[in-house]
């Protein structure tokens, strides 16, 4: 069974065509790392799969089924697919366990002991158990990704969306995040990723999408994608990567 | 010139009743007001226009219209549109209530609107609704922010109240008027009227920034 299927996927904004035309089957257990410039829709792609933003044309299913437009199905469709953002965007008004909890109370009415218990697993998980009372606005930019992650994750979601989680962080606090991702990885979660961190796509996806002009320009394993690439906008973008590396 | 307050404070039960009635008007418009300026607010910041153009009309007269004339109006025009009698206290009540409406509407839509698009997407990528997402992570961030603006708002209801007494329903500016009738001394009947407003109001915004205060300490 196809966990996520999508077909002949468009999103404008405005004049601008983001997304021209994209095809995409995701298995359970497969792990996309979605690369591609700036403006080549990466983030546009992963925030349609779940309704963020609204596409204009093209089918998305989930094990499937064809979601449909209306609102109750959209809403239920993001509680089966977790998304972490570049930004974050934890509730600076609540702690940390009070993050977590919030998707378990507040949509699954989970009792609040229980909710607690869960999201303590959670925040134990990403190693930020003793950081359960502590407000976002006192974290580092790394906690507070990895309360993210751990607040997707109570959830129970099938698929995981990574927006760039590492993007906004300083890069000694990079390392933290992405272990923790990989960790999740190799639990065999269903996973798609936008960075811009190869060598961590290199290591964990099992697969690779390259973005160019809001279509699939080139995919296949890492080795294929990054190694090998074989279109001529492919190894431009990974030699302009490669620039600064040592 | 001789200072008369003597007389006003011979009569401290009548403005006991006045402070009484204030404070009863206060709470009716307080909590209509603020309650329902959430209503108009969310209202104007709805996608659909069959929500946004009812509401921004609502703002825009009530707001642009003087309050006091709204207040007469409810008083003596409306009885003559409807079926019953209007008294002094829904008079009042309506027109400060429907003014205050109007201008927390605004604050209420801004506030609102402060609040980074990024909290809506975590809320929503969690599965909430609007609903669940606007009570749960908006509205609370916005009500922080909306604090002092809320605050100025619930000053301007209580000292709006005065305007209860052009149609005569007592409260302390009435009694304020009374007394100065029966002793002619208005400068220190109304003197007396404006310290009581003061050490209702003083404690209050103490109170409020209290409340800040406490607010504040997620930051």
């Amino acid at each position: 069974m196809t966990l996520l299927r999508v077909v002949g996927l468009t999103k404008k904004f405005g004049p601008h065509a983001v997304l021209r035309g994209i095809d995409l089957d995701v298995q359970p257990g497969e792990r996309l790392a979605i690369l591609g410039a700036s403006g080549s829709g990466k983030s546009t792609l992963l925030r349609c799969l779940n309704f963020m933003e609204m596409p204009d044309s093209g089918t998305v299913m989930l094990d499937d089924k064809v979601v449909g437009r209306r609102e109750s199905e959209l809403v239920r469709v993001r509680q089966r697919i977790g998304m972490v953002f570049q930004q974050f965007n934890l509730f600076p008004h609540m702690t940390a366990i009070g993050n977590v909890m919030e998707g378990l109370r507040t949509v699954r009415r989970f009792p609040k002991a229980e909710a607690r218990a869960r999201a303590g697993k959670e925040l134990a998980r990403v190693g930020l158990a003793d950081k359960a009372e502590t407000y976002p606005a006192h974290l580092s930019g790394g906690q507070k990704q990895r309360v993210a992650i751990a607040r997707a994750l109570a959830m129970d979601p099938e698929l995981l969306l990574f927006d760039e989680p590492t993007s906004a962080l300083d890069p000694e606090l990079v390392g933290e995040v992405l272990n923790v991702i990989r960790a999740l990885a190799e639990e065999g979660r269903t996973m798609l990723l936008v960075t811009h961190e190869l060598g961590f796509a290199y290591h964990v996806a099992t697969r690779v999408i390259f973005l160019a002009d809001g279509t699939i320009h080139e995919q296949g394993t890492p080795d294929e994608v990054l190694k090998h690439p074989t279109k001529e906008r492919t190894r431009a973008f990974l030699a302009r990567h490669k620039e600064f590396s040592l | 010139m001789r200072w008369d307050f003597a007389s006003v404070f011979t009569n401290t039960d009548a403005l006991l009743v006045g402070a009484i009635g204030t404070l009863h008007i206060f709470v009716i418009c307080l909590v209509l007001g603020l309650s329902l300026g959430l209503v108009v607010g969310l209202g104007r910041y709805a996608r659909t226009p069959w929500f946004r153009w009812p509401a921004t009309a609502f703002v825009e007269f009530f707001r642009n219209t003087p309050v006091l004339v709204q207040i007469l109006w409810f008083y003596f025009a409306l009885p003559m549109l409807l079926p019953f009698e209007i008294s002094p206290l829904a008079a009042a009540s309506l027109g400060i209530s429907l003014n205050s409406a109007a201008f927390s509407a605004e604050i209420y839509r801004g506030g609102i609107q402060s609040i980074e698009p990024g909290q809506w997407d975590g809320a929503r990528a969690l599965g909430m609704s609007w609903g669940q997402a606007m009570r749960r992570i908006i509205l609370p961030q916005a009500l922080k922010r909306m604090t002092p603006a809320l605050t100025n708002r619930a000053i301007e209801i209580f000292k709006m109240s005065t305007l209860a007494s052009a149609v005569a329903y007592v409260e302390l500016l009435q009694q304020g008027k009374l007394i100065a009738s029966l002793n002619y001394n208005p400068i220190e009947a109304y003197t007396t009227v404006a310290v009581i407003f003061f050490v209702f109001l003083w404690p209050m915004v103490q109170f409020t920034y209290l409340l800040e205060r406490r607010l504040r300490r997620s930051e």
